[in-house]
């Protein structure tokens, strides 16, 4: 099993598939009235969070917490990263503390496998920059999964602000991995044409994109790239590429409906849609708990499970 | 009187002695007697190396390098001539500026320093500086690298008033709106990698529009540290429409690409970006065919710990001024040979400049580089002069190290020294 977990380069579906035979297991811990294990007790895990994401953060904790390990969280906005200091001397600190893994965030592309040349640990990409946010495309696929039994064959569409989304992709390396076919869909702005490949097609065509698939992703659309040039306007961008009760006539019957949150209602998403039964918008949030164990699991304690 | 034994000129096998009296070159093979002697241990002995392009950080950036650091590393790369670039903190857009580097430099005793000043005053691309003071006090040359000059118009006036005092003016030519947040080249590793890109085009568009303004005011244009193919073949068109235009290139374009960010190391981010392997293709051909006129570095020194940052947050800049000879040697002397690699660090840097080619001929000023083209030593970025002490060809095994420079007759690097 791979030391850690940074994209999915270097990943297998026979390991991808281990992690969510393990967060099986987590599931039915999350579902006792003791909801704790001691896989992890003695171990200390860092939650470096150079960019804010409290949802992020909070899942990750839990994660760690439910298997006793103790967890410490360095947060960059008063640290002395604002002074300064270089990455390298913030994590060597903290690898000097006894730290045993850390889960980083970051606004920059490439700052986890930074730390994880730094410091040497295990170390779990929580997001860099647009690059990867690896744990949220465990969680999405595991959710489909959990609906689909297999992503062999199945079309996924993600729509939205690809340009500077990771967890697109992330998405876009791991759903391939796994059988499935990605059409990524956005205004051309948002929709960098480098990154087709086998497994992944791209349009700007958004009711092409929608037509039969199985399960559709809004991405959440940022106020700011109106202003930096890439849109007209919000609203034009909700006329055009909203995922809806409307275009989710042309995908499969029962499609599924994902975000990865927080949502901006009836921008990228319509509220309606968002409150509809075939949104896994909750359920996503809950399988992410367990997918997260099961990765602070294979990394820390597992060998090769 | 001092004479230089065992050496080769250019060219040639024999066994040479070259006979320097004060600050000037006497002449070869004579029968006269000198009260210094020094072995070339068989090396090939060449003009000293003129550096047109060297960021010396000083003032106001002395972590990162000063001049005593800065000199003593170019002249530890064989060069016996350095231009530094005007934007240190201040700027150097004052006449009084120039005047303490030049003065403070000469005490050093390393490589000579030509200051070149700010083309505007800050930089700021809006405002002419006092051009005709500046170039009284001793700058070399006008330019607002470091910056882009965005207004066309004041790029304008600033090649025609440069033009009436002889002096070139040059560019940092990239279009910063097109370029927007860019930290790399824009393509296929850029979208992977999940980095703000820089597109080729941000190059070859501002290259363009360079050209046209040089060929409106008819004033020598200089074009620095190219990167793309794209804008390579427009000044080698311009140049065969007689546009006043020249151009260099950097070693770091012509041996590295946007591959090597893969591993999200810093170090390898640089302004203009490194490009893909067919850029770097085509930049030495435009060294074979005489569109490139000079090699110069760009030598941009930083602290370590700035270069350890993230790639969206560390600075942009290579130190190279020590390795840019031997890598370019080692590299390049199949395909270029020696005489052409020696006039891209010579008198083709010199031609940019609008100074006389340096020569090794009897009442030549003394400033001579020898090179072992022999023997092979790996890049040990500790033992640098500079203050940065990292090198993306750290490791690697060169050839072509200078092994002694001679500045007006003095010793400013020996090796082993
Ligand atoms: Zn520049």
């Amino acid at each position: 099993m791979t030391r850690s977990l940074l994209d999915f380069a270097d990943w297998t579906a026979e390991q991808v598939q281990a992690i969510f035979d393990t967060a099986d297991v987590m599931h039915e811990v999350l579902a006792r009235p003791v909801k704790k294990v001691p896989a992890l007790q003695g171990m200390t895990i860092c939650t470096a969070f150079f960019e804010n994401s409290t949802r992020t953060r909070l899942s990750f904790e839990l994660a760690a917490r439910r298997m006793s390990a103790d967890v410490v969280t360095f947060a960059a906005g008063a640290s002395s990263l604002s002074k300064g200091e270089s990455l390298r001397d913030t994590i060597e600190t903290l690898n000097a503390l006894g730290v045993d893994a850390f889960i980083v965030r970051h606004e920059a592309s490439g700052a986890a496998h930074l730390v994880n040349k730094y410091s040497a640990k295990p170390t779990i990409n929580a997001g860099d920059g647009r690059r990867a946010h690896p744990t949220q495309a465990l969680l999405d696929a595991y959710t489909l999964r959990e609906k689909f039994g297999s992503l062999e064959g199945k079309k996924i569409t993600i729509v939205g602000d690809v340009r500077h989304s990771r967890v697109a992709r992330s998405n876009a390396e791991l759903l391939p991995m796994l059988g499935a076919s990605v059409t990524l869909c956005g205004p051309a702005t948002l929709l960098p044409k480098e990154l087709a490949r086998r497994g992944v097609t791209l349009t700007t065509d958004v009711n092409e994109a929608v037509k039969g698939a199985d399960a559709v992703m809004a991405l959440r659309l940022q106020r700011e790239r109106m202003n930096a040039g890439y849109l007209g306007s919000l609203e034009e961008y909700a006329a055009t590429y909203q995922v809806n009760e409307a275009l989710m006539e042309r995908a499969r019957d029962g499609a599924f409906v994902l975000h990865p949150g927080p949502m901006n209602r009836d921008v990228e998403i319509s509220g309606s849609l968002a409150d509809s039964p075939r949104a896994l918008i909750v359920r996503q949030v809950e399988n992410g708990l367990a997918v997260r164990m099961s990765v602070l699991y294979h990394l820390l304690v597992g060998r090769g499970a | 009187m001092l004479k230089i034994v065992n050496v080769k000129r250019v060219g040639s096998d024999a066994e040479e002695v070259l006979f320097v009296d004060g600050d000037k070159i006497l002449g070869w093979n004579l029968a006269v007697d000198a009260d210094v002697t020094l072995d070339g241990g068989g090396g090939t002995i060449v003009p000293a190396l003129i550096e047109l392009h060297a960021h010396l950080r000083e003032p106001g950036q002395e972590e990162k390098e000063d001049l005593a650091s800065g000199l003593a590393a170019a002249a530890a790369g064989g060069y016996g001539t350095v231009v530094s670039m005007p934007n240190t903190s201040p700027v150097v857009d004052d006449p009084a500026i120039v005047r303490q580097l030049a003065e403070k430099a000469a005490r050093l005793g390393f490589a000579r320093l030509r200051p070149a000043a700010a083309l505007t005053k800050g930089q700021q691309g809006k405002e002419l500086a006092e051009l005709a003071l500046l170039k009284d006090a001793g700058a070399a040359m006008f330019t607002d690298d470091g910056r882009t000059n965005e207004d066309a118009r004041v790029l304008r006036l600033g090649l025609e008033y440069a033009s009436s005092l002889d002096m070139v003016v040059s560019v940092h030519a990239e279009d910063a709106t097109l370029r927007a947040d860019g930290v790399m080249h824009e393509g296929e590793v850029s979208e992977a990698l999940g980095l703000p890109g820089n597109p080729a085009e941000a190059e070859s568009a501002r290259v363009a529009r360079d050209i046209e303004i040089a060929r409106l005011t008819k004033a020598r244009l200089h074009v620095q540290h190219l990167s793309t193919a794209r804008a390579l073949d427009l000044v080698r068109r311009a140049k065969a429409d007689g546009v006043p235009i020249t151009c260099e290139v950097c070693p770091h374009h012509l041996t590295l690409t946007h591959e090597h960010l893969r591993g999200f190391d810093a170090q390898y981010k640089v302004a203009p970006p490194l490009r893909t392997s067919e850029d770097a293709a085509a930049l030495l051909r435009g060294l074979s065919d005489g569109t490139v006129d000079a090699v110069g570095t760009d030598h941009a020194p930083h602290t370590s710990s700035e270069k350890e940052r993230d790639l969206l947050t560390a600075p942009f800049g290579i130190p190279s001024i020590e390795v840019a000879f031997p890598l370019m040697y080692t590299r390049f002397a199949d395909t270029l040979g020696l005489q052409k690699l020696v006039d891209l660090f010579t008198s083709g840097a010199a031609r940019v400049m609008g100074w006389d080619a340096p020569t090794l001929e009897p009442g030549a000023p003394a400033d001579l580089t020898i090179l072992d083209l022999d023997t092979e030593r790996a890049v040990e970025p500790s033992t640098f002069r500079s203050k940065a002490k990292f090198s993306p060809w750290a490791g690697e095994v060169l050839r072509g190290w200078p092994t002694l420079t001679l500045v007006a007759g003095r010793v400013a690097f020996q090796r082993g020294a």
